[in-house]
Formats: C-alpha cells, structure tokens, sequence
C-alpha cells in the first residue's frame, strides 16, 4: 500500500494476493456447488423439518407438477412457475423437474454424476474456506480490512450508507481505499455466516459424519432441518451474489475486476 | 459535465457487455462441465476423488462411531418403501407363499465354514433393536426400528478366510434381470449396529421392505441396504462381482461404492 495521500485517479494495490486468489477459485467453485446442488434437490424436491421427512410426511416447500403445470409451494402459498420451475423445456420437450436443466450440473437428470461434482468440490470449497480464514487471520485482513469498527456500525453511520448506495453514490478518493461498512457487513455475513453454514449443514446430511459427529446435525435439531438450512443458505448466497455482481456493475465493473485480477485499483474521482 | 456523460456511455457499454457475459457464464459452464464428465476418467478418476476422500477421512476418525439411535416417539408415522418392493422371482414368490419355512440364507465365499441358516435358525440367534434414521441418497429421511442379528455374529460362526476383505449381499429381487446386490467392507460388516434385519417396527419385516431378510448398514445411505438378502458371500476383491463397481446401481447409473455421504 502506498504511503502518500491518494488522489483521485491514483492507482492503489487493493487485493492481496490469497484474496484474489481464493476470490475466483470459490466464485466457481459456489457456481458448481450450487447448480449440482439444484440437481440433487431435484431428486427429493422436497423440504421438511426435523430428523425425518419423507413423501408421507408435511413439506414446508415443495416444486412439483400437476396436470402439466409446474408449481412452487411454500407452506400454503403456491405459485404457478410453469416454464421454469416443475414444469420446463429440455431437448426441446418439456418435462417434468423441479429446477430447469439449464440451471443444473449435469443438464439433465443424473443423480450420480451430481453428486460426484458436488462432494468433489465441497472438498475445494471447504479447504478453500479453511485457507482463507487461516489466511486472513494471519495477515490481518479479517483485523484490517473486514471487521467494522464501533462508529461504522452506529445506527445513524449505517443509515448514511444504505441512503447513498441508494443513490449508487459510492465513496471515491481515499474513502474508497477501503470496503465500506455496508460491504465490510456483506463480506463478512457471507465468510463467517453462509459459508460456514453451508459447509456444516452438508456435513450434517452425512449418515457417517452423524455417527462421528453427532452434535453437527445436533446443531440444526435435525438431518431434514439441516438439509432445509442447507437450501435457504445457499439461495442466501445467491442473493450476495447478485447484489455483489449489480454493485460491481454500477460501480465501475472493469476497474472492480481489474483490482481483484492484477490487485490494482483506481480511486474513483470525487462527484462534482 | 461532458466527462461525466461520456463515463455514463462507456459505463452503459460496458455494462451490457458484463451482463451478457454473467448470463452466459453458467450456460458455458454447464455445456463445458458436461463435456468435461463425459469422459470416464473425468466421470470415476477427478469426480470421484471428493468421495474417496470422504472413504479415508471417515475411515479415519469415526470407524467404530455408533449411529444415533432414537425413541419410539420420534419415529416416522409411515415409512415409505423404495426400490423393488415385491421380487418377481419364481423361487421367492413360492418361499413367501409358505411364510418363508423353506427360505435358508446362504453365507459362502472365502470362509472357512460355509453356511445355510433359516429364518428360525437366525431368530434364535442373540437379536439386537434398534431405531435409526433412514436417509436416501434422493434426500428423504425416515426413522424406523429393526430387529435382527449382528452380522458379524453370522460372519463370526463361518469364521472369514484372511484373505475377505468385503461382504457381497446377492437379493432375490431385480432390475430388467439383473439381480440386485450390494457390497460393504469389514468396517461397516463388523460393525455392531449392522444387522441382518428380520423385523420391522415390532413385526416381521413387510415385504416391501425386503421380506424376509435385508441389510441394516446404518452409517451409510438407503442404496447400501440390500432387501430381499438370500446369499452372503465373503470376497477379497469387488472386481469380479456383478460389473466390478461393487453394487447394482453403483455399476448401472454410476452411483459411489461409499454412500457415507
């Protein structure tokens, strides 16, 4: 980091090295896990909670078809979602699966070959993890970069941040050396919440790990509640994802990608 | 003012670009991520590595852990059956038409004393209850009780050859001819809550759940626990069984030997 007052325009070393690059090796690895993921879901497209949960038992959701419709529940709220959920085209025929074949790996409907990407890359994407946090530990990324202090989390701070996100006005000059609270919140929900849920709700599904671990399914109350977390999690993550892809875009989307490719980045001009 | 305007149209360009790009990412990725797992040693070698690894770690940690085992209040009101629910074989139909006095288990294979056990012979022997969780590898949990024999109780009056290193379940039951069978190691055989069920929920086992004998293998998923057992052969390696891959579904879709996960 340069130790000169940035100006705007200035060019600043923003992303070390292990962010950059565990950023792009889980920006994929989140990709196959969660479209091999839809894949496995659609096997079961059900969710219940508890220990138990099966095709007699109560589904608090539910993507089916009926009479060539397809059709989302959720407790008693159904929605027709005929072309995309239950009911959509593959091969140019529409068949009857809960999520589309062009959102899941493989395209079409192969339980076994999901699994194989999914429990291959929970592998990476939990190691990965794992690396990161020893990393950012150690380096004082997660101390320097991410934690928010007491001012950036008052009320009235936050408040200020949310009004100008609104107006996509972002901070710029040497405001922008630095991830706002807003992200610093986002960042760290996905890093030490999401992730980590995902990781431990997966682990609870396994019949072995339950054996060895039993205070993991413990944890959730149940194997079908922690499948159930699993899914609302993941949907969490894509949530992040979206609302992290339209900040970047509306943000300076090449300078953004630029700075976590290579790690330099351009303080953006102060608005006029 | 003017630069302004001229960032807003770069940003605008730009923007479009991104965006087709980040609609097309999971399309490149899937179309890529297919043609990647048509190949077989992508499909068993790189894909199959996170299962091997999970196979070791398990191994590792928790080879003599026990399955939770629950309470009568919180079993499953109806526990659904999967997979074959009625063999269509001839010899079956005419041993469950008697109530089963004529069925025998067979236990073969590398073992020093091969053995025929029928059903009164395996009752007698000392039973163990349990209640367990059921999980499919489709996703559903079911909890029930079972009741039935240790099997290493059976494996240790045959006694194993030095040389077994798996347990093969042939069942009367099939698939387009093909007879269903599966196949565990020594750790999962020897282990105390695995059983040769005979009972179900406080009665004989229904045949839907695999009447009259099927294989409890509590820390693995539904697919390992082979209904309709009629014969138990010790092996040293899995390779000459059925398709090589140590298990019907296994050989046919593709599904892992290990179902731990």
């Amino acid at each position: 980091m340069t130790e000169l007052v940035a100006e705007t325009g200035q060019i600043v070393r923003r992303h070390r090295l292990s962010t950059r690059i565990w950023h792009w090796v889980n920006a994929g690895t989140v990709l196959v896990m969660l479209m091999s993921g839809l894949m496995i879901f659609n096997a079961h497209p059900r969710l219940y909670w508890g220990a138990y949960g099966a095709n007699y038992d109560p589904a608090w959701l539910e993507i089916g078809a009926a009479e060539g419709r397809g059709y989302l529940r959720v407790g008693e709220m159904r929605f027709d979602t005929t072309g995309v959920l239950g009911v959509s085209a593959h091969d140019g025929r529409r068949w009857s699966v809960a999520f589309p074949s062009w959102a899941t790996i493989p395209g079409g409907y192969d339980l076994a070959l999901a699994r194989r990407w999914h429990l291959t890359f929970a592998w990476l994407l939990a190691l990965g993890l794992a690396a990161f946090a020893v990393a950012s530990l150690a380096n004082g990324h997660l101390r320097r970069d991410l934690a928010p202090g007491r001012r950036e989390l008052a009320p009235g701070h936050l408040w200020d941040e949310v009004k100008a996100h609104a107006r996509l006005h972002f901070p710029t000059g040497e405001a922008a050396r630095r991830y706002n609270a807003l992200q610093k919140l986002a960042y760290l929900g996905v890093l030490v919440i999401l992730l980590p849920a995902m990781v431990v709700s997966g682990l609870a599904m396994s019949p072995s790990m339950d054996a060895t671990l039993p205070w993991i399914v413990d944890l959730f109350g149940g194997r079908q509640t922690a499948r159930s977390v699993h899914f609302i999690a993941a949907w969490l993550i894509v949530g992040f994802v979206v609302v992290h892809l339209v900040m970047v875009l509306l943000s300076g989307p090449l300078n953004g990608v630029r700075a976590m490719i290579t790690g330099r980045y351009r303080l953006p001009e102060a608005r006029r | 003012m003017k630069r302004a305007g001229g960032a807003a149209m770069t940003g605008l360009t730009r923007r479009t670009l991104l965006r087709s790009a980040g609609l097309a990412a999971p399309g490149l990725l899937l179309g890529a991520s297919d043609a990647l797992a048509a190949s077989p040693s992508v499909r068993d070698i790189v894909l199959g590595s996170g299962e091997w690894l999970s196979y070791r770690v398990h191994r590792l940690i928790g080879s003599e852990a026990l399955a939770r085992e629950f309470d009568a209040s919180e079993m499953s009101p109806k526990f659904r059956t999967n997979g074959n629910t009625r063999p269509r074989s001839p010899e079956w139909r005419r041993q469950a038409d008697e109530g089963f006095a004529s069925w025998s288990l067979q236990v073969d294979g590398l073992v020093e004393a091969p053995l025929s056990l029928s059903l009164a012979e395996l009752k007698a022997m000392p039973a163990r209850t349990q209640i367990t969780r059921h999980d499919c590898v489709e996703g559903w949990s079911a909890i029930g009780q079972w009741t039935g024999v240790p099997l290493a109780t059976v494996l240790a009056t045959t006694r194993l050859k030095p040389a077994a290193r798996y347990i093969v379940f042939h069942c009367a039951d099939d698939f387009d001819g093909t007879a269903y069978y599966e196949s565990i190691d020594l750790v999962d055989a020897m282990h105390p809550q695995t059983i040769l069920a005979y009972g179900m929920n406080g009665a004989d086992l229904p045949t839907g759940h695999g009447a009259p004998l099927r294989l409890r293998v509590e820390r693995q998923l539904g697919y390992k626990h082979a209904k309709f057992v009629m014969r138990i052969e010790a092996v040293a390696l899995l390779g000459p069984v059925g398709g090589g891959k140590g298990g019907f579904w296994e050989d046919t879709i593709g599904y892992d030997w290990y179902a731990g996960i």
